[in-house]
């Protein structure tokens, strides 16, 4: 199959800027699961609201478009009652940690097996370039005309910190990396997490004088380095990329089947 | 009905009739005076291999048995005031989306944290109006534990019937009383079970294109039909549109598969309606006090009649009108501020003859108070 063959013509042309990271993260997230032949009719994509939650609307597969912040609180109601399905939650930055944030810790405490995407534009883009829980201390938003003075989360550490299984980060700039990371993640029983740096030029760049999106994902290339490596050591500002935490813990749904047995044993 | 005999809180009842309706998910989250319900249960469904969720707040409950109620099951969440002011938004979404459950708010007092252990009806125009945007709701109720087990059954077939949320609005009274409830045997009350589409996996299927009849057939999320769900005003594909034409379709849709049936919706009890001159209108636990004042008045020849709503909302206002047309005065007995009073006065053709009699101070209200206040109305007997 082709990419061409995961996405719902009839939905596009799709509503990104020109330059917008999240279509490369679409892109990548179907060659994921091309890569990993996944059946259409198994996967199900759960989202909030955002530019970055219109992804479900554009594949071809059970699609879920939500409330703003309550993705995964929805994708857990269908992920108990069908185990079975692949469930994916691509997520904005503020969906997933303003708005959203209490269920994005919980969702990582119980441990329950959802693929969340986050992707990270350090802003509100949606409604038009406000500051985000990820723009971070300095930066400039159009409700930050004097800089802004929140400090931004670190994703991975608190995803990590939540008990999240699976977590990782990378950009729109390595795309192998990318596609990679998200086969993973999917095929990771527990919840998961990758953090991907997505450039919003219109908002976020041009607010910060990032240049293009090209000069954005250049960034990406300059500014991260890989887990481990000796670079950060000598410039601790450097952003590391790589899987972070992949470790096997009870998942919460295959729990659950525990409490039912117990419960049947009364 | 037959034989099964429980002794129980209306609370306990509600359980019960929901795991009779066929209750497979429960997500919530606890708050006086509902808990009981989730701790009940916490040990029941996972013993039918159903699902039961203690989630990290109401909006996450609201959503999480709305995710599960797509998949195929049915699903329930229970609470009070302050948690079904946070489900309201996605109240809203499953109204939008079309997806049956069931909303059970054991009310007390209001606003904010309130009176939390003190009985309250101040939710009902909560239950109407909470979500935003024009909209309709079902919301029903009950005064008794046997009626709380009937109602509860009817939430779960209505919502099937109409893929709509339900609210149950019961209150701290009735969720917290004991008594003596028949149980039904199973089959005795019919159930309505989800709706499926006959269209065969591979075929165009349209999850939002009513039938002749109004209704949707559903495919199980998840199962053989790909398709989109979404809040936004969407087409027959559920894709999202802000075509006019597609969005008043939808709306109008949305309000006319629940206002045209307010009739089949309704239900409500009468008690000496026939000759009444003074008609009490009462719900929920206020009804008990209601029913028993115009019990023990009736003996001594005063004509006086309870018409006890049991559905809300749609209010059932060709109902009330018809009751209500030989009485002189109408007394609407309820514990709030008047919020039935209102959908009465505008039911009838003479809203002068409405009258309140109401309790705020989170007692019940008593057959005396009641009295009392129709003495100041009546000006007689009483
Ligand atoms: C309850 C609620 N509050 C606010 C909004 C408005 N809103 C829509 S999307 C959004 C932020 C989107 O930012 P993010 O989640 O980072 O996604 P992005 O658009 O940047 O991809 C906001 C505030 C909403 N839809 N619902
Ligand atoms: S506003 Fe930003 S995030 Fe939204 S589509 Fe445009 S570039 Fe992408
Ligand atoms: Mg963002």
């Amino acid at each position: 199959m082709s990419v061409k063959d995961y996405i719902r013509e009839r939905f596009f042309p799709h509503m990104w800027c020109p330059g917008c990271g999240h279509g490369i993260v679409l892109n990548n997230l179907l060659r994921a699961i091309e890569d990993l032949g996944l059946n259409k009719t198994g996967i199900v994509m759960v989202s909030g609201i955002g530019c970055s939650s219109r992804i479900s609307g554009y594949v071809d597969f059970h699609s879920l478009h939500t409330l703003h912040g309550r993705a995964l609180a929805f994708a857990t109601g269908v992920k108990m009652s069908r185990p079975e399905l692949n469930v994916i939650v691509p997520m904005g930055d503020g969906d997933a940690l303003a708005i959203g944030g209490n269920h994005f810790i919980h969702a990582a405490r119980r441990n329950i097996d959802l693929t969340a995407i986050v992707m990270n534009n350090r802003v509100y883009g949606m409604t038009g370039g406000q500051y985000s829980p990820l723009s971070g201390y300095g930066t400039s938003a159009t409700t930050a005309p004097y800089t802004n003075i929140d400090h931004g989360f670190d994703i991975v550490a608190l995803a990590a910190a939540a008990g999240a299984s699976f977590v990782a980060r990378t950009t729109t700039y390595h795309v192998m990396e990318l596609r990679n990371i998200v086969k993973r993640a999917i095929t990771h029983k527990g919840f998961s997490v990758v953090e991907v740096m997505s450039q919003c030029p219109t908002y976020f760049g041009r607010k910060n004088q990032m240049g293009s999106a090209v000069d954005m994902m250049r960034s990406y290339k300059e500014n991260t380095v890989p887990l481990g490596s000796k670079e950060k050591q000598e410039h601790p500002e450097l952003i590391e990329r790589g899987v972070f935490v992949e470790k096997e813990l009870p998942e919460y749904r295959a729990e659950y089947d525990r409490i039912i047995e117990r419960a049947r044993k009364g | 009905m037959s034989q099964h005999m429980m002794f129980l809180q209306g609370n306990e009842v509600c359980v019960e009739a929901a795991l009779y309706a066929g209750l497979d998910f429960f997500a919530g989250y606890p708050i006086t005076p509902s808990t009981e319900m989730a701790e009940m249960l916490s040990i029941r469904l996972p013993q039918n291999g159903g699902k039961f969720l203690q989630m990290e707040d109401e909006l996450a409950s609201m959503c999480a048995i709305i995710g599960a109620s797509l998949t195929g099951s049915k699903v329930m969440t229970a609470t009070s005031g302050p948690g079904f002011s946070l489900m309201q938004e996605a109240l809203g979404y499953a109204v939008m989306t079309e997806i049956p459950c069931v909303i059970v708010n054991v009310q007390r007092g209001g606003p904010s944290t309130g009176n939390p252990t003190h009985v309250s009806q101040g939710d009902v125009n909560q239950a109407r109006w909470g979500t935003h945007g024009d909209h309709a709701i079902v919301a029903l109720t009950a005064s008794s534990n046997q009626d709380v087990f009937s109602i509860t059954v009817d939430a779960f077939n209505i919502s099937e019937t109409y893929r709509t949320p339900v609210v149950l609005l019961f209150d701290e009274v009735v969720g917290h009383t004991r008594e003596r409830v028949l149980a039904p045997e199973p089959g005795e009350i019919p159930l309505v079970g989800r709706l499926h589409t006959s269209v065969r996996g591979g075929v165009d299927y349209h999850p939002y294109l009513p039938r002749e009849d109004g209704r949707l057939p559903m495919s199980d999320f998840g199962g053989v039909h790909r398709y989109n769900v979404t809040g936004l005003f969407h087409d027959m594909w559920g894709f999202p549109s802000n075509n006019p034409q597609v969005v008043h379709g939808l709306l109008r849709h949305l309000v006319d598969k629940i206002e045209n049936h307010a009739n089949e919706i309704a239900r409500y009890k009468e008690y000496y309606l026939e000759d009444a001159e003074c008609v009490l209108i009462s719900y929920g636990s206020a009804a008990r006090s209601a029913r028993h004042l115009v019990n023990s008045r009736r003996p001594r020849g005063e004509r006086l009649g309870l018409l006890e709503l049991q559905t809300l909302w749609p209010f059932p206002d060709q109902i009330v009108r018809e009751k209500c047309a030989g009485a002189k005065y109408i007394v609407v007995v309820e514990m709030n501020m008047g919020q039935i009073l209102q959908a009465v006065k505008a039911a009838v053709p003479d809203p002068s003859k409405v009258f309140l009699a109401n309790r705020v101070d989170g007692d019940l209200i008593t057959p005396t108070d009641i009295r009392n206040i129709l003495r100041l109305i009546w000006g007689k007997g009483v």
